[in-house]
């Protein structure tokens, strides 16, 4: 047998890393969080939460919890070392390509449901910033056009199901008239509302 | 690879039996066409008959009864084609009833059916994976063409009342299916004194050949050929004999035959031992699956908070292999069907690992997994949101 053959793991020598020795793990269960992040559900196999602690408007602390597969604990793991020392409005636009370039890539179908780490990250930003009473002025800055022709961005589709509002194509066609006119993101769309759906529980 | 194995994985596929492979290796000298009439020929025709004979006894089945197939998906395959294509005409009867815990080669394909317009009736299970018996019988009508119902399960083991479910068949004038893949070499399997019509097996997973399986179709159902251009197979199945195959199937099934009582007994130890040393090490976990009407090295835990993955390759990287029903192992968002069918929540199924085991395995290798899992679920455990 050629050694091509031999021990071919499924994941990067990176994620093996960080899935067999996980750094930041949150194991204080009097921990003082700053904020605290969390999405997934365990229905859906996948679930994390962060916390965080800042000081002078960087991330000085950021520790996990996660249930789910090895690429959801290697790539929150990943997260948190990249995290550490980051301004709050670096740490917000850390995205799941990040993550994933960092691990040396994952395979095409771990990608979606369980890179999360970024966005219990944003998730606990959020909470920082509204336990602190302050303006959250990141929200706005990360959004992507999904639909031209109505201008709907991800973080619309993402509030609405996140709120329950939102669960079939057809209700998020009916509160948003996305992919209603040229119906070339229709596609786009449904492949995040699955994932968004995964998220955030169906 | 050198490298230390404990192969829990016995559902999946087996380790081929020395003695099979020596039975193989020999059968690729025998390298004439088994149609062939001179003597290279025969010599691989003789083979080829003993293999069935071996096969049929497996089955408790006549010789003639037995076709030779690539395996487990193509037996099955090749009986609800059978009945689609010609069956449904012949009997006028239109409906295919089955179960909700099926192989993916019987749900998929009667999917696809459905899909054409034919009526299906898929029967529930219970919370230990037994059909529910009642449904079947009251779902029986002299419209069904075809029941079929596998004998044992893959993922949590748990045995059927094929013969119950045969006279339920057969008082409906329904024929009957069993895909016997997974019982066929592991519990005492006789096509007659069940009163199938139709039984699938595969040469893998009683420590035969990839490649190799059987279909039982009783004799004088008067099967036309699904696949066309030769006389193999009593004219019902053409191509090439697979002779080193073939041999392997029986070879395998011989042994499987005369060891299955030793067997048993020797693999439900292991298990047992497994059983309650987990019960033992390990809070709060939960067994799917029914408690006795289970094949011998089966089992199928789940363990609350943490997730079958990552249990799976912490177990991978000691050298232990195992399986896991979770969604994140077979790339696709949905846990195993199988455990959902019983009623075992999301969250279970997510955290499901099945330990298969077989004649190979030893007390030692059961002791060693229980060294290594209960700290291996601990971790996890401390690391989840739960």
């Amino acid at each position: 047998m050629s050694d091509s053959f031999a021990n071919n793991w499924v994941y990067t020598d990176t994620v093996k890393e960080h899935f067999m020795n996980p750094k930041n793990i949150l194991l204080d269960p009097d921990y003082k969080e700053d904020g605290k992040g969390m999405v997934g559900s365990m229905a859906c196999g996948d679930q994390m939460m962060i916390v965080i602690k800042v000081e002078n408007d960087k991330i000085a602390e950021c520790k996990w919890k996660t249930y789910g597969c090895a690429s959801a604990i290697a790539s929150t793991s990943v997260m948190s070392e990249m995290a550490l020392g980051m301004t709050l409005e670096e740490a917000y636009n850390i995205s799941p390509k990040k993550i994933t370039d960092e691990l040396g890539g994952l395979p095409q179908h771990k990608f979606h449901c369980s890179v999360l780490g970024d966005k219990a990250l944003r998730a606990a930003i959020d909470d920082y910033l509204e336990r602190q009473k302050r303006d959250n002025p990141y929200k706005a800055g990360i959004a992507k056009i999904i639909c031209e022709c109505k201008g709907v961005t991800d973080q619309q589709i993402e509030e609405l199901v996140k709120d329950g509002a939102v669960r079939t194509m057809e209700q998020l066609q009916e509160k948003t008239g996305l992919g209603t006119v040229c119906g070339k993101c229709k596609p786009k769309a449904t492949d995040l509302l699955g994932e968004f759906l995964h998220i955030y529980g169906k | 690879m050198t490298e230390k194995n404990i192969y829990m994985d016995n559902n999946a596929t087996t380790r081929i039996d020395p003695v099979v492979k020596e039975a193989v290796l020999k059968g690729f000298d025998l390298s004439g066409n088994a149609s062939s009439m001179h003597g290279p020929g025969r010599a691989a025709s003789a083979a080829v008959n003993h293999a069935r004979i071996q096969t049929a006894k497996l089955l408790g089945a006549d010789p003639e009864e037995i076709i030779f197939t690539s395996g487990g998906s193509e037996s099955n395959n090749t009986v609800l084609n059978l009945v689609y294509t010609q069956l449904f005409a012949k009997s006028g009867r239109k409906r295919i009833i089955t179960t909700s815990i099926e192989h993916p080669s019987i749900i998929e394909t009667v999917e696809s059916f459905k899909e054409k317009g034919v009526p299906v009736t898929i029967i529930g299970v219970d919370s230990y994976g037994k059909l529910d018996m009642e449904a079947l019988r009251s779902e029986a009508g002299d419209d069904v063409a075809l029941i079929s119902v596998m004998m044992a399960n893959n993922e949590i083991g748990t045995i059927q009342d094929i013969a119950q479910a045969a006279e339920i068949a057969a008082s409906c004038g329904a024929l009957m299916h069993t895909d016997a893949v997974q019982a066929a070499g592991k519990i005492a399997l006789d096509v007659h004194a069940l009163k199938v019509d139709f039984a699938s097996i595969s040469g893998h997973k009683l420590h035969g050949p990839k490649g190799i399986g059987a279909l039982y179709i009783r004799k004088g159902l008067n099967i036309e050929p699904l696949i066309r251009g030769g006389h193999q197979e009593q004219g019902q199945r053409a191509g090439t004999y697979n002779t080193p195959g073939i041999i392997g199937l029986g070879a395998a099934a011989e042994i499987a035959f005369a060891e299955l009582a030793a067997e048993t007994d020797y693999i439900s130890k292991l298990r047992n031992r497994l059983h309650r040393g987990i019960e033992t090490s390990i809070p709060n976990v939960h067994m799917n699956g029914h408690p006795d009407d289970v094949l011998p090295g089966t089992l199928n835990v789940s363990f609350p908070g943490a997730e079958g993955e990552s249990i799976l390759l912490y177990l991978d990287m000691e050298g232990i292999s195992v399986s896991t029903g979770s969604a994140c192992a077979t790339g696709s968002l949905e846990p195993s069907y199988v455990l959902i069918a019983t009623g075992v929540g999301p969250e279970l199924a997510h955290g499901s690992i099945r330990f298969s085991l077989g004649k190979f395995n030893t007390e030692k290798e059961v002791d060693f997994v229980l060294e290594i899992l209960p700290p291996v679920i601990k971790r996890l455990r401390e690391m989840s949101t739960l």
